[in-house]
């Protein structure tokens, strides 16, 4: 039997707080890529209690995506953004889930995350997420932006950090791990990066803007 | 003297672009903020740093 809203509101409010819980409900969360980070990152969420996710990428779900991110076998060939949705509504049957199935660019992406809070930065090529870092600070000031660079390889998970850059402005990794340095990406230290941004949307809508 | 990225160096009166292709970042892959505010990309060329200014610039690498 699955819980009632009710039930499941419930549960979030005993861990978290009947206030806290209201500020998640409340909430409008835009991820902007749905691979390693994103894919954690919505999973924390839903699990959270975020109220409304809108849920951004272009890309299907392969089978070199699986060792890290939050699909399953029988999901490989479907658009990630339909395999996310799905996957989150599991979890949580009561969120509301916006998905776009579209690359993001500078000339498309305002409109998209118009309604958004925070944002959330989950892009691979430092291109994107630098474009994106840029529009958000630059055009939509009422917005936070969570961004992450560094996380790939081996080397400690005690070397991500989360850092508050600006007051808009988060900035989570260990700022030089490249993948592009062909070190390649290992699940539990995205992870460990897609947590740190997660736990830093819970906070910021809380009011603790501290990192 | 201007503080880019933490440390401090001689850059007042140079531009923003002259200082960024002077330490070798690549404009594609950074966001730059003085003094907290964000620097759109289309100014790097007439902005001026000043003596005091706190310049962070955030270098994206790849993966996610």
């Amino acid at each position: 039997m699955i819980p009632t809203k009710d039930e499941f509101y419930k549960a979030l409010v005993d861990r978290h707080g009947a206030e806290n819980q209201k500020k998640f409900d409340e909430a409008v969360v835009a991820i902007c890529g749905l691979g390693g980070l994103g894919s954690n990152i919505a999973t924390c969420l839903a699990r959270a209690g975020i109220g409304h996710l809108i849920l951004i990428d272009y890309d299907f779900v392969d089978v070199s995506n699986l060792h890290r991110q939050h699909y399953k076998i029988n999901q490989v060939g479907m658009k990630k953004t339909d395999a996310m949705a799905a996957n989150l509504h599991e979890i949580n049957p009561y969120i509301k889930i916006e998905t776009h199935n579209i690359k993001l660019t500078e000339a498309n992406t305002k409109p998209l995350i118009e309604k958004a809070d925070i944002v959330c930065e989950a892009f691979d090529s430092p291109e994107s997420k630098a474009m994106l870092v840029n529009l958000v600070l630059e055009q939509m000031s009422d917005k936070y932006i969570l961004s992450s660079s560094g996380m790939a390889g081996f080397g400690s998970a005690n070397d991500i950090k989360t850092r508050r850059v600006s007051k808009r402005f988060y900035l989570s990794g260990d700022g030089v791990s490249d993948v592009n340095a062909g070190i390649g990406l290992v699940s539990s230290r995205v992870m460990v990066c897609g947590a740190q941004e997660a736990h830093m949307v819970l906070k910021i809508l809380i009011g603790e803007l501290e990192a | 003297m201007v503080f880019l990225n933490g440390k401090e160096y001689e850059l007042a009166n140079k531009t923003l672009a002259t200082v960024l292709d002077d330490f070798k970042f690549d404009v594609r892959t950074i966001a730059v903020e003085i003094n907290e505010e964000i620097i759109s990309k289309t100014t790097f060329n007439e902005t001026i740093l000043k003596d005091g200014d706190v310049v962070e610039v955030v270098s994206f690498v790849g993966g996610g």
